[in-house]
C-alpha cells in the first residue's frame, strides 16, 4: 500500500525511466537489422556481395602469379519448380581477370514463373574480393512455360584477395516470387 | 519486532484488507501472496515440461523410432526447452524475488502492487496459449526454443500462437524487473545502504536490469518474425534479401544475457544459504558484488559464441572466444568466494545445504564444460551435439533449478510458518543429485562421439549410453514428486517452525514470525 505522497511519486518516475530504458531497446532490436547490413556491405561479412558495379575496372591484365579456383553452384528453393545448372563448374581465373560464365535455366511447370537468384559467397572472407560486374541476380528473371534461357554471369576476383583464399564458391539460391511480389522494383543486392 | 506466533492454518491474518478465498489471489497485491502464486505456477510448469522431457527420454531409450514421429519428437524437445526457460525456472526466481526482496530489504511491498498483480495474471494466459499449442493443427512449435527462421517463418498456426505467448510472458517479465528495480532502489530500510544489501537482493537488482535490456530485443526479433510471416517483411528471408543469421544475432544478444537472467538470482540464492548453514559471513562480499556487474557486463559481448558455425571470420571467432573465457574469470571468483565462506565454518548438512553445495561442485562443472565449447575449434565439432545438452543442463538443471530447491527448502518454514520433513527432503535430495548425473553425465561422452541433438533415432553405438541417461532421467523424474510431497505436507501438517530456524541465519526475514505477518515491516526496521 504505497503512500499517496513523496515515495509514490519517486516510484513512479523511475518507473517511466526504465519504461524509456525498455523501448529504447525494443527500437535498438528493430536497429540491429540496418546496423548489420552496413557492417557486412563495409566488410563483406556473411558472404555478401556489393551491389552492381557500375564501373569496369579497366585492369589490363591479371596477376598471372595467382591461381584462385571459382567453383559455381545453385540450389531450388522450395516451391519453385525450375531446373538450374552451372554451365562452368570450375574455372581458374587470375586476380583482376574478367570472365564471362552462364547458368542455364528451365521453366518446368506449365505457368509462367517469375524468380529471383540470391548470391552468396563463401568463403565469406572473399566476398569482398568478388566483383560482379554482370549479373542475372541483378533482376527478376520472369520464363515462359517450358522456356530455358541462358543466364549469363560477368565477374573479375579483385587482385587484393586475401592470400589464404584458394578456393572461392558462388552459390545461387533460386526463389520463386509470389505474383504480388514479383512487382518492377526489388532491390536485391 | 512482531512475533506473534500464527497457531494454525495458512499464513491468513484477520486484518482490515486481506480478502478470502479465490477473491484473495485473483486480486491479490500482496507481495506474498503473489511470490507464492509465481512459485505454484512454475511448479506446474516445471511438472508439466519434465513431463515432456520423460517423453523425450522415452524415445531416446533405444535407437529406432518407437514412440513419436519426428516431427512430434521435435516439438517435445522444443517445448520442453521453451517451457523450461519462460515456463518455470523464470517465474520461480521472480517468485523468490517478491517473497524474499521486500523483506530482505525491509520494505511493506513491491513499490507497485498492482502491476505486481498484472504481471503474475499475464503468465497462466500465456502458459495456457504454449500448452494449447499442441492441439491445434500441424502440433506445437518444433523447430527448437532459439526459434531460427526459416523453420519459424514456414511454419503453421502454433507458432503464431507461440511468438503471442512469447509476448506476454517478455511483458510480464519487465514489468515484474521494473517493479524489483524501483523497490531495491527506493524502498530500503534506513540504514540499509546499497553495500549492505544481501547479496540475493544484489543479484536481483542486476538481473532485473538485464531483463529491461534484453526482453524488448527479444520482443522486436520475434516481431520481425511475426511480420516476416504475415506482413510481407523480409527481415530474414532470403528470397526478399533479408538474413536468416541476421535473427541468430539478434535473438543470442538476447540469448545470452538471458543464461545469466536465469543463474544470476541463483547464485543469490546460493550465496545466503552457504554462509546460514556454514555459520560464517560470506567470504568477499564486495567482490561478490563485483563479480556479479562485471558477469552481467560481460554478457552482452559474447552473443556470437553460439554462431561459430555460421561463417565468421576468424577475427570475429577469436573476439568472441576471448571475452567468453573472461567470463570464466568473475564466475570463478564466486566459486572460490563459496568454498572460502565454507572454509573452517561450523557446517551442518540440513538438505538447504546439501543443495547448495551440489550446486557449488555440479555448477562448476557446467562451468568448464562451457569454457570447453568457447574455444573456437572445438566448437566448431561440438557445436548442436549432446555435449552442449550436457553442459546447459549441468548450469540450468544442477545450477538454477537446484538453487532453487535449496531457495525453497530453505525459506519455506519462514513462508509456510511450518518445517518440510527433513529426511524426506535429504532423500529427495540424494536421488537428484545422483540421478541428475546419471541422466546428464553420459551425454558428454555422447557428444564427444559426435551425436546430433534434437534427433529422434541415432546410430546404434550410441545406444548404451542413451539407455543409461533414460533410465536416469526417469529417476530424476521421479524423484521430483518427493519434493511435491514433503511441500504440500509441509503447508498442510508440519511442525511448527520457529522465527529463525536455521542458526546461521542473519538477514532480516527472521526477525519476523514465521509465517511473517500478512503486511510486515509497515514500520522499516533500523539498520545499523
Ligand atoms: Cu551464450
Amino acid at each position: 500500500m504505497p503512500s499517496p505522497s513523496a515515495p509514490w511519486t519517486k516510484n513512479r518516475r523511475m518507473a517511466v525511466m526504465l519504461l524509456g530504458v525498455t523501448a529504447l531497446f525494443f527500437g535498438f532490436g528493430f536497429a540491429l537489422v540496418p546496423l548489420y547490413d552496413v557492417f557486412c556491405e563495409l566488410t563483406g561479412l556473411n558472404g555478401r556481395t556489393s551491389a552492381a558495379t557500375n564501373v569496369i575496372t579497366t585492369q589490363t591484365a591479371g596477376d598471372t602469379h595467382r591461381v584462385v579456383a571459382v567453383e559455381f553452384t545453385s540450389t531450388v528453393m522450395p516451391g519453385l519448380t525450375w531446373a538450374i545448372t552451372p554451365q562452368t563448374a570450375r574455372l581458374e581465373v587470375h586476380p583482376g581477370e574478367l570472365h564471362h560464365v552462364s547458368y542455364r535455366v528451365r521453366n518446368l511447370s506449365d505457368k509462367p514463373v517469375v524468380a529471383q537468384a540470391v548470391p552468396s559467397v563463401s568463403p565469406g572472407l572473399a566476398a569482398a574480393s568478388f566483383e560482379k560486374l554482370e549479373c542475372f541476380c541483378f533482376s527478376q528473371q520472369a520464363l515462359d512455360p517450358g522456356e530455358t534461357r541462358e543466364l549469363p554471369l560477368a565477374f573479375t576476383v579483385k587482385p587484393g584477395i586475401d592470400k589464404d583464399v584458394q578456393t572461392i564458391t558462388l552459390a545461387y539460391a533460386f526463389f520463386k516470387l509470389d505474383d504480388a511480389k514479383a512487382s518492377p522494383a526489388a532491390e536485391i543486392p | 519486532m512482531n512475533t506473534t506466533t500464527i497457531s494454525d492454518t495458512a499464513s491468513h491474518h484477520d486484518e482490515h484488507d486481506a480478502p478470502t478465498g479465490i477473491a484473495r489471489w485473483l486480486a491479490s497485491t500482496n507481495h506474498k501472496d503473489i511470490g507464492t502464486l509465481y512459485l505454484w505456477f512454475s511448479l506446474f510448469m516445471f511438472f508439466f515440461a519434465g513431463a515432456l522431457a520423460m517423453l523425450v527420454r522415452a524415445e531416446l531409450f533405444q535407437p529406432g523410432l518407437q514412440l513419436f514421429q519426428p516431427e512430434v519428437f521435435n516439438q517435445l524437445t522444443t517445448m520442453h526447452g521453451l517451457i523450461m526457460i519462460f515456463g518455470a525456472i523464470m517465474p520461480a526466481l521472480v517468485g523468490f524475488a517478491n517473497w524474499q526482496i521486500p523483506l530482505m530489504i525491509g520494505a511493506p511491498d513491491m513499490a507497485f502492487p498492482r502491476l505486481n498483480n498484472w504481471s503474475f495474471w499475464l503468465l497462466p494466459a500465456a502458459g495456457i496459449l504454449l500448452i494449447a499449442t499442441f492441439f491445434v493443427p500441424g502440433g506445437a512449435i518444433s523447430g527448437g526454443w532459439t526459434m531460427y527462421p526459416p523453420l519459424y517463418i514456414q511454419g503453421g498456426m502454433a507458432y503464431d500462437i507461440s511468438i503471442l505467448a512469447i509476448h506476454i510472458l517478455g511483458i510480464s517479465s519487465i514489468m515484474g524487473a521494473i517493479n524489483i528495480i524501483t523497490t531495491i532502489l527506493n524502498m530500503r530500510a534506513p540504514g540499509m545502504t546499497l553495500m549492505k544489501m544481501p547479496l540475493f537482493v544484489w543479484t536481483w537488482l542486476i538481473t532485473a536490469f538485464l531483463l529491461v535490456a534484453v526482453m524488448p530485443v527479444l520482443a522486436a526479433a520475434i516481431t520481425m518474425l511475426l511480420t516476416d510471416r504475415h506482413f510481407g517483411t523480409h527481415f530474414f528471408n532470403a528470397a526478399g534479401g533479408g538474413d536468416p543469421v541476421m535473427f541468430q544475432h539478434i535473438f543470442w544478444f538476447f540469448g545470452h544475457p538471458e543464461v545469466y537472467i536465469m543463474i544470476l538470482p541463483a547464485f543469490g540464492i546460493i550465496s545466503t544459504t552457504i554462509p546460514a548453514f556454514a555459520r560464517k559471513p560470506l567470504f568477499g562480499y564486495a567482490s561478490m558484488v563485483y563479480a556479479v556487474a562485471s558477469i552481467a557486463f560481460l554478457s552482452f559481448i559474447v552473443w556470437a559464441h553460439h554462431m561459430f558455425t555460421t561463417g565468421m571470420p576468424v577475427g570475429g571467432q577469436l573476439f568472441f572466444m576471448y571475452t567468453t573465457m573472461l567470463i570464466a574469470i568473475p564466475t570463478g571468483v564466486k566459486v572460490f568466494n563459496w568454498v572460502a565462506t565454507l572454509w573452517r565454518g561450523s557446517i551442518t548438512f540440513e538438505t538447504p545445504m546439501l543443495f547448495s553445495i551440489a550446486f557449488v561442485c555440479l555448477f562448476t562443472i557446467g562451468g568448464f564444460s562451457g569454457l570447453v565449447l568457447a574455444l573456437v575449434p572445438v566448437d566448431i565439432q561440438l557445436q548442436d551435439t549432446y555435449y552442449v545438452v550436457a553442459h546447459f543442463h549441468y548450469v540450468l538443471f544442477s545450477g538454477s533449478a537446484m538453487a532453487i530447491m535449496a531457495g525453497v527448502y530453505y525459506w519455506l518454514p519462514k513462508w509456510s510458518g511450518r518445517m518440510y520433513n527433513e529426511t524426506l527432503g535429504k532423500l529427495h535430495f540424494w536421488l537428484t543429485a545422483i540421478a541428475f548425473n546419471i541422466t546428464f553425465f553420459p551425454m558428454h561422452f555422447l557428444g564427444l562421439a559426435g551425436m546430433p541433438r534434437r534427433i529422434p533415432d541415432y546410430a546404434l553405438q550410441f545406444a548404451d549410453f542413451n539407455m543409461i541417461s533414460s533410465i536416469g532421467g526417469f529417476m530424476l523424474g521421479v524423484s521430483q514428486l518427493l519434493f511435491l510431497y514433503n511441500v504440500v505436507q509441509c503447508i498442510r501438517r508440519g511442525t511448527p517452525a520457529a522465527d529463525k530456524p536455521w542458526e546461521g541465519a542473519d538477514t532480516l526475514e527472521w526477525t519476523l514470525s514465521s509465517p511473517p505477518p500478512y503486511h510486515s515491516f509497515v514500520t522499516p526496521p533500523h539498520i545499523k
